[in-house]
Formats: C-alpha cells, sequence, structure tokens
C-alpha cells in the first residue's frame, strides 16, 4: 500500500497505510528523528512538523490528510554543517537541556517568523504556548527566537 | 561477602569512610584505596579505563555518569581538555556503557561533577604526567624543561613530538594503576574550566541527527508497547487476545503472570495492538485502597512506619521560660517527572547475550537487577547508555527496560524498541511521593529561636534498581514468579531520603528532628529532582517566615541573624542585594515578594531565592514575575551549564509549587496526560536572574539545589503578598481562592 508524500522537498513513497499517523512515517519510513512522540493526544507538541506552511501535530494527523502537501521537518530546516538561523541562535542561547521538547518549539517559532518578522516576547511566548518544556529553558528559547529573529532580518 | 550477587548489593559500609558522597555499594577494595582517591577511581583503578589515545589524534574519555540532559558530558570534557592540556575539540565522551565501564553507579544526587569530574581530574593530570615522563626519556632532558601545548611535548630546543606519537611507541604507556599522586593544573592557570563551552551534543539534537535512544534503528527491529493494569496491584483475570493477534504485522504476544506486551513489524501497528489487548484483558477488582486525597496529611500520618530521630541538639536542656511557641503543619502532593518524552529502550538477546540501550540513571546497577530477573549472569547482559527525553529523577527509564528486554527475549536475535505511551508514563513511572511535615518552635521576645521540634512524614524517595533485598523494576513484581520489591534503604544524614535537609541549617541550641519513613506504599515512590528537601525546605523556610513575622522581624536579618556560615550569609546578602531586598515593605494584597535559603543536602550548594509574585484574587491564579537566586556551587566548570541547570530547576519549582499534583480516587491515578498534570507554560515563566558566587571552593552540584528554596520563596511570596499561608501544595487557583474568601 504505495502512498506519495512531499517531504523536504523531495518525493518519497512510503509503504504505510492512509490510517497512519504522519509521525511514524517521518520516524519510521522516512529516517527522520525531528518529530518526536511525546504523548499521542496532540497536548506537548513534540512531534511537530510543518504541513503546508502550518504547524500541524504530526501524531495526531494522518497520512490521508498529508494528500499533496508538503511537509517540512527539523532536518528540512537545517543541517549540523549548515543550521537554519533558528538552529543556530538555539546553540547560541543553549536554549535546550534534553532538547527533546525542542522540535516542536523549533518548528513553531519558524511559522511564528515566517508570518512575523519582529515578534516582542509575548508574542513569541504565546505563539509556544502550548508547546510543553519540562527542563525549562523557556527563557532562553524566547531570546533564541529574537535572535534568530535579528538574524534573518539581515 | 562471598556471593558476587549479594556483595554487589550490599548497602554502602563505605558511608563511613566517604565523606562526601552517597552511594549504594560498596566493595571490598574501597576500604584499600588510599585516603586521597577521588570516589569514582576507588573502584576503577585502571588509568586506560578513563582515557585512551585514539590513532586518529583525539582523546577518549570514559565517565561512568550519563548524560541526561544537564550537559554533564560538556563538563567533563572541559575538565579533561584541561588537565590533559589538550584541544576541547579533541575530546569524544563515552558514557555510562557496562561494556567498558568505569562502574561509577547512578547518575544522581548533584555528584557528577563532584565524583567524575575529581576521578577525571586526577586520570588527566596523571596521563599527562606519565606521557612527559616518557617524552623527557625521548629528547634525553628533564620533564621540568618541557612543556605541552595543545597535546604536544615540546622541548627546549624545539623538539616535538604529540602525546599520540609518543602513545604509539610505547602502547602500554597508560595501561597503568592510577596513582593519585600527581597535583592537578591549578585553577589559576585554567584556560578551559570555569569557560562557557557549548554543549556538545545540542547541535546534533537541535537539527535531528540520531540522538536519542528513541531515534535507534537497528536492522529487523521491531516495536513493542507494553499493556499494563488499570491499577496498581490488580491481577489478569483473563486475557482474550484474538483481535491483538488480528492486528496486521503482529510478530509476537507476550504474557508472563501480569505481564503483558505486544510486538509488531511497524509502531502504528503496536499501538494498535496494544488497544486491542487491553479491550481484552480483564483485571482484577482487589487494587489497594488510595489515600483520600481530601484529607492526604492524616491519610499519611496513618501508614505503617518506622522513627528515627535525624537530628538533635540541647535536649537536656531547659527550654528557655516565657518562649513563645508557635507551629505549623506543610504538606506538598505527588508529584510527576513529567519528562516530555515517554521512557524507551532498545533490547536485543542475540547469542544468549542481551543488549540493552537504556536512559538509565545507572546502567551497572540495572544490568544487575536485569540479569536477576531474567535469570542470567551479569556478564550476559550489557547495558549502554543512550539519551533519552529529560531526566529529572528515577523515572520509567529503568522499568521500560525490563519491558524490552522481556520482549527480547521473546524474540531471539530481533532487537525491541519499546516506548511507552503517556498514560503509561503518568500512571506507572516512580513518583515523588507526597510529604508531611509538623514544625513546631519556641521564640524569645528577642526573636531567637530557642527550640526546634520537626517532624516529617514520606515514603522513601530512593527506591531505584541495584538496591538490597528485592528488585525494584515494576514488571518483575508482575511475572508469573514475581521478585519481591526491595525495601526502603536507610540513607543517613547529611544526605538523607525523605529528612533530606530535614535538618534546618541555622544555628538552633534546641532541637529535634524525626524522621517518619513510612512502610506502607499506596502510590509507586521514587526519586524526584531533591529528594525529601523540596518538601522540608517548603515547610522550614516556609516556618522561619512565620517566625520571623511572630518576631516583627524582617525574615532576611531574621535568618542572618540565626547563621554563622559565611557562604550561606553570602548568597542571602547577594539575594537580597541583587533582588532589591526592602525590609518593611507591606504586600499590598496583589503583589508581594518572598525569601528561602537552603544549603542542598546539608554539604551541597548553597542558593538564596528571591520570588516576586502577583496575584489575580478573582481568579486565583498566581503568577510569579521574577525570580533572583544568589548560589554558591564552589569553583564552577562552565558558568552557563550551571546557569542552565538552576534556572531549570526554578522553572521547575514555580510549576511544582503552582501546579502540580498526580491526582488519583480511591482506585487509581487519574493524572494521565498533560490536561489531568498541567506544568508551567511558556507565558507562565518568570524572568530569572542568576548570581553565581564563586570563592575557589570545590565544585558542588548545581542541578538540585535551585527547586527547594524557590517553592519556599513563592509560598512566603503569597504570604507576603496576602497575609494568607498557603501549607498545602500545589498553590492551586482554587486553594488560593478559598484561602483569599
Amino acid at each position: 500500500m504505495s502512498t506519495r508524500i512531499t517531504v523536504n522537498g523531495e518525493f518519497r513513497l512510503v509503504d504505510a497505510g492512509p490510517d497512519t499517523p504522519l509521525l511514524y512515517v517521518l520516524r519510521n519510513d522516512l529516517g527522520l528523528n525531528g518529530p518526536k512522540f511525546g504523548c499521542g493526544l496532540g497536548q506537548c507538541g513534540a512531534c511537530a512538523a510543518i504541513v503546508a506552511g502550518n504547524l500541524v501535530r504530526t501524531c495526531s494527523t494522518l497520512l490521508r490528510d498529508v494528500g499533496n502537501d508538503h511537509v517540512t521537518t527539523l532536518e528540512g530546516l537545517g543541517s549540523l554543517e549548515n543550521p537554519h538561523a533558528l538552529q543556530k541562535a538555539f546553540i547560541a542561547e543553549q536554549a535546550a537541556q534534553c532538547g527533546y521538547c525542542t522540535n516542536g518549539i523549533i518548528m513553531a517559532a519558524k511559522i511564528l517568523l515566517d508570518r512575523n518578522r519582529n515578534p516582542d516576547d509575548e508574542e513569541i511566548k504565546d505563539a509556544l504556548a502550548e508547546h510543553l518544556c519540562r527542563c525549562g529553558v523557556h527563557n532562553r528559547v524566547v531570546r533564541a527566537v529574537r535572535r534568530a529573529a535579528v538574524e534573518l532580518a539581515r | 561477602m562471598t556471593d558476587p550477587v549479594l556483595s554487589r548489593r550490599r548497602f554502602a559500609q563505605g558511608l563511613g569512610i566517604v565523606v562526601a558522597t552517597f552511594a549504594w555499594t560498596a566493595r571490598s577494595s574501597i576500604g584499600q584505596a588510599p585516603s586521597n582517591l577521588p570516589f569514582s577511581l576507588r573502584n576503577n583503578r585502571k588509568l586506560a579505563g578513563w582515557i585512551r589515545l585514539k590513532p586518529d589524534n583525539s582523546v577518549v574519555i570514559f565517565t561512568g555518569k550519563a548524560e541526561l540532559g544537564q550537559g554533564i558530558l560538556t563538563a567533563l570534557a572541559q575538565i579533561a581538555a584541561e588537565e590533559l592540556d589538550v584541544e576541547f575539540d579533541k575530546i569524544q565522551l563515552i558514557s555510562a556503557d557496562t561494556t567498558h565501564g568505569p562502574d561509577e553507579q547512578y547518575t544522581f544526587g548533584s555528584q557528577s561533577v563532584e565524583q567524575s569530574g575529581a576521578a577525571i581530574r586526577a586520570a588527566g593530570a596523571e596521563a599527562r604526567a606519565v606521557l612527559l615522563v616518557a617524552a623527557a626519556r625521548r629528547f634525553g632532558v628533564a620533564e621540568a624543561q618541557l612543556k605541552v601545548v595543545a597535546g604536544s611535548v615540546v622541548a627546549p630546543d624545539g623538539r616535538r613530538a604529540t602525546y599520540w606519537q609518543i602513545a604509539s611507541s610505547e602502547p602500554k604507556l597508560l595501561r597503568r594503576e592510577i596513582a593519585a599522586n600527581v597535583a592537578p593544573k591549578r585553577p589559576a592557570d585554567y584556560r578551559i574550566v570555569g569557560q562557557s563551552i557549548e554543549r556538545i551534543d545540542l547541535p546534533a539534537k537541535l537539527t535531528g541527527r540520531a540522538s536519542y535512544v528513541q531515534d535507534m534503528r537497528l536492522p529487523g527491529m521491531v516495536f513493542a508497547r507494553v499493556v499494563r493494569a488499570p491499577r496498581d496491584r490488580a491481577k489478569l483475570m483473563a486475557l482474550d487476545d484474538t483481535a491483538a493477534r488480528s492486528v496486521p504485522g503482529l510478530v509476537a504476544v507476550i504474557r508472563d503472570g501480569n505481564f503483558l506486551a505486544v510486538a509488531t513489524e511497524r509502531e502504528e501497528q503496536a499501538i494498535a495492538a496494544r488497544n486491542a489487548l487491553a479491550s481484552g484483558a480483564r483485571w482484577s477488582d482487589d487494587g489497594i485502597s488510595l489515600p483520600d486525597t481530601s484529607n492526604l496529611a492524616e491519610e499519611l500520618r496513618q501508614l505503617r512506619s518506622e522513627t528515627s530521630v535525624v537530628g538533635t541538639a540541647g535536649q537536656t536542656e531547659p527550654v528557655p521560660p516565657g518562649a513563645k511557641r508557635i507551629s505549623a503543619e506543610y504538606t506538598r502532593a505527588y508529584v510527576s517527572h513529567g519528562s516530555i518524552g515517554p521512557s524507551c529502550a532498545v533490547a536485543l538477546l542475540k547469542n544468549g547475550h542481551m543488549t540493552v540501550w537504556s536512559h538509565t540513571q545507572g546502567a551497572f546497577p540495572l544490568r544487575g537487577d536485569l540479569a536477576e530477573v531474567l535469570g542470567i549472569q551479569n556478564t550476559e547482559v550489557d547495558v549502554i547508555h543512550t539519551p533519552g527525553s529529560g531526566c529529572y529523577g528515577h523515572n520509567g527509564a529503568d522499568d521500560v527496560a525490563l519491558d524490552a528486554a522481556l520482549v527480547a527475549r521473546a524474540v531471539p536475535g530481533r532487537p525491541v524498541k519499546l516506548q511507552w505511551m503517556r498514560d503509561d508514563e503518568f500512571a506507572w513511572a516512580p513518583l515523588g511521593p507526597a510529604m508531611t511535615t509538623k514544625v513546631e518552635a519556641a521564640l524569645t521576645s528577642e526573636g531567637r529561636i530557642v527550640d526546634w521540634s520537626y517532624d516529617v512524614w514520606s515514603n522513601s524517595h530512593a527506591m531505584r534498581p541495584g538496591q538490597t533485598g528485592g528488585v525494584n523494576l515494576l514488571a518483575a513484581w508482575d511475572l508469573k514468579v514475581p521478585f519481591a520489591k526491595s525495601p526502603p534503604p536507610r540513607i543517613p544524614q547529611p544526605f538523607g531520603d525523605g529528612d533530606r535537609n530535614a535538618v534546618p541549617p541555622y544555628e538552633l541550641p534546641r532541637k529535634e528532628i524525626r524522621n517518619h519513613l513510612l512502610l506502607d506504599t499506596p502510590i509507586r515512590n521514587g526519586s524526584f529532582r531533591t529528594l525529601g528537601a523540596h518538601g522540608n525546605v517548603f515547610a522550614i523556610e516556609s516556618f522561619m517566615d512565620e517566625l520571623a513575622e511572630a518576631a516583627g522581624l524582617d525574615p532576611v536579618a531574621f535568618r542572618l541573624a540565626h547563621l554563622k556560615d559565611p557562604r550561606a550569609r553570602a548568597v542571602i546578602e547577594a539575594a537580597a542585594a541583587t533582588a532589591g531586598w526592602n525590609a518593611g515593605a507591606k504586600g499590598d494584597g496583589r503583589r508581594g515578594r518572598g525569601f528561602a535559603y537552603s544549603r542542598y543536602k546539608t554539604i551541597g550548594m548553597y542558593a538564596a531565592v528571591v520570588v516576586d509574585v502577583n496575584i489575580d484574587r478573582s481568579s486565583g491564579i498566581v503568577r510569579v514575575a521574577r525570580v533572583v537566586i544568589a548560589a554558591d556551587i564552589g569553583s564552577v566548570v562552565n558558568p552557563d551549564g550551571a546557569r542552565n541547570q538552576l534556572e531549570g530547576g526554578i522553572v521547575q519549582a514555580v510549576s511544582v509549587t503552582l501546579k502540580e499534583q498526580v491526582t488519583f480516587d480511591r482506585r487509581q491515578i487519574t493524572s494521565r496526560d498533560w490536561a489531568g498534570y498541567p506544568i508551567l507554560t511558556f507565558p507562565e515563566v518568570p524572568s530569572i536572574e542568576v548570581v553565581l558566587i564563586n570563592r575557589g571552593d570545590p565544585s558542588l552540584g548545581a542541578g538540585e539545589g535551585s527547586l527547594a528554596p524557590t517553592s519556599a520563596a513563592l509560598a512566603n511570596a503569597f504570604a507576603h503578598a496576602t497575609g494568607h499561608r498557603l501549607r498545602l501544595l500545589p498553590m492551586t487557583p482554587e486553594r488560593v481562592k478559598a484561602a483569599l474568601a
């Protein structure tokens, strides 16, 4: 049961049923590590990715609902060798401890900066209100998003 | 001491000789080690067990401590690079792996820099000295004439040899016992230690490189899930696995007593099979009765307990006449770890050897318990630490490792990845136990505390694998031939268990502190960051404010009047100065400010915290606007890393204090998702200022000491703002509204 999907700019054929949550397709069929299983309930945000320009919880998005929409994951933003401004900013601010939730936070910040090039702290916090972090790096995350906004505006 | 299994499990006789270190196990070799030997070297004496020079001109450092998200590997790499005089980026870290060691037992208690750091410092200094001696021979000059520049030994005439060249011509150079007789570098000469070097593991984690056990993919791997009872200690009465077996991709349904699991080819199939198997399982209704949460303190005090006096002074002296007696009672709820990623493990049984990749805090202790449950020798099991989601204590990591191993045993030759679902983690991982305390003190008219009486009731916070007298792994208790749970250990002061930090840090002429270790365990208990320190410091520091108020004295001045330790006084004065503490300032009903002080574990880091709150009286919502902490963690290896740990502890403490409680009815835990167990969110996080005081004293761990004083300062700020005191945590909107009504 092959399904076509476009992830990080590439067409891929995956051998997964249409009812498969996107998270498992990304992680297990495509070998991507960015989206993480956190709750499976759409509550924590660790699994977030961008589908058709919108932030989605991949644990509760079915493959059938993705269709021809383009999917972007953390890996699609940048790489170890060529990181995205957000990834660089998170490293510069050391805005992670365990880093497990950071995928969703960076993806949400990407959507925020796509829509608001110069968010203030309150706007950043509001954009991340549905993303849980347990290590307590929230203030560093806010600084990192601000830093990335400055970098992207250059 | 004849049976190796028993001796591994023997509770530390070594506590008597190890002043500043706590560990479970003692081996006979401990007593024979030189007394100046760093703790972690005592059982790991081989220099090459800590440091190897690789042919690619890098240095491999082995540590028994694990990266839990706290940045320990970076700090240890800094120490290694510093002592060896090699460039930081030449250092590679291999951590907590039973296939080679070292065995440093657990990564807990804010001891990693103290223990592994001290060991790597000594090993690094010794390796450098050994290489220098060899270079001196090679060049025919005295060692004193040589210098080391970035891993190269340079002679006065300009001849040079890299460490790797020296080691390749003398391959046995580092294969020696550590003598620990080489003086490490003077802190004044540090170039790398003390710098805020970026975490070595973050770039991979932030760009989606495989970093976590959850990211492991081995050829032929199957996915597994467990099915657990709806409530603790329920028994599996009947099982219809027809539906589960019809799930596509099913590889195995595993049943052993009350332990149930499924394995499938794909992950979503495992979840479907889990749900199908759960529907086909009928469980007994004889689970135990859980405490009535509306009367938690009394319910806890009624459990069977074992009482011991853990601190006493001046009991033969009478209390001065005329002193005013004041008492209060404080309680905190059961607390969940709430790691964002549920626990996960990968296990593989191949040719009779079980390998488990786990985010455990104790690879070696876990190996022992896995071997015992699986009925095989320790040497037939390996545990390799692989990072998981954030670890704040004894979560489900060890339990899921056994779950995965049990599934792997049923599908030999195929790697098994088993991740708990969110409700598995919330309902079954060990919790930070609820605690209740009673404190009474006598106060003179001049505002001196002349008597102090304190009682704490708590289950043990120390129920890890590797302890004596049983097996502390969830599935082990569910097997057809079950294993007994280990009894709680008796951990002496100053470390303590539920009584951690129960002895106040203040100068008290007369005091008695009693620990009531609860023996009945209605809710599964374990280690959550700080163990009992959180509940005790919340109580003691809340009560200090109550006493100050009764004496009509400023809370900061009142504390200073009862403290002599200059490091304690220094953090208190620094926090007050940084926050702009204004003695005599009054709360206005909505805004207030609170103070608290503690020294973690009595012998660990010092912290003083000022918290500013805003209270919405109509909704009952408490917002923390700002937190200032002054901390003395001794010599700081990585200042930004230390700040990150202190900040994280503060955020977690605000969350615990305002929001967190595991909820349950009389039968089972009911908080099984994030809606049922809310934590602090981005808009609710306060601004935080950290002041680090570094007087050059030995390093003290920074991972835990900021939590407890933050909770207490927050409670004090609420009381300061409103004139009402909340003595029951968490400070939920309902409780706030009730207090203000």
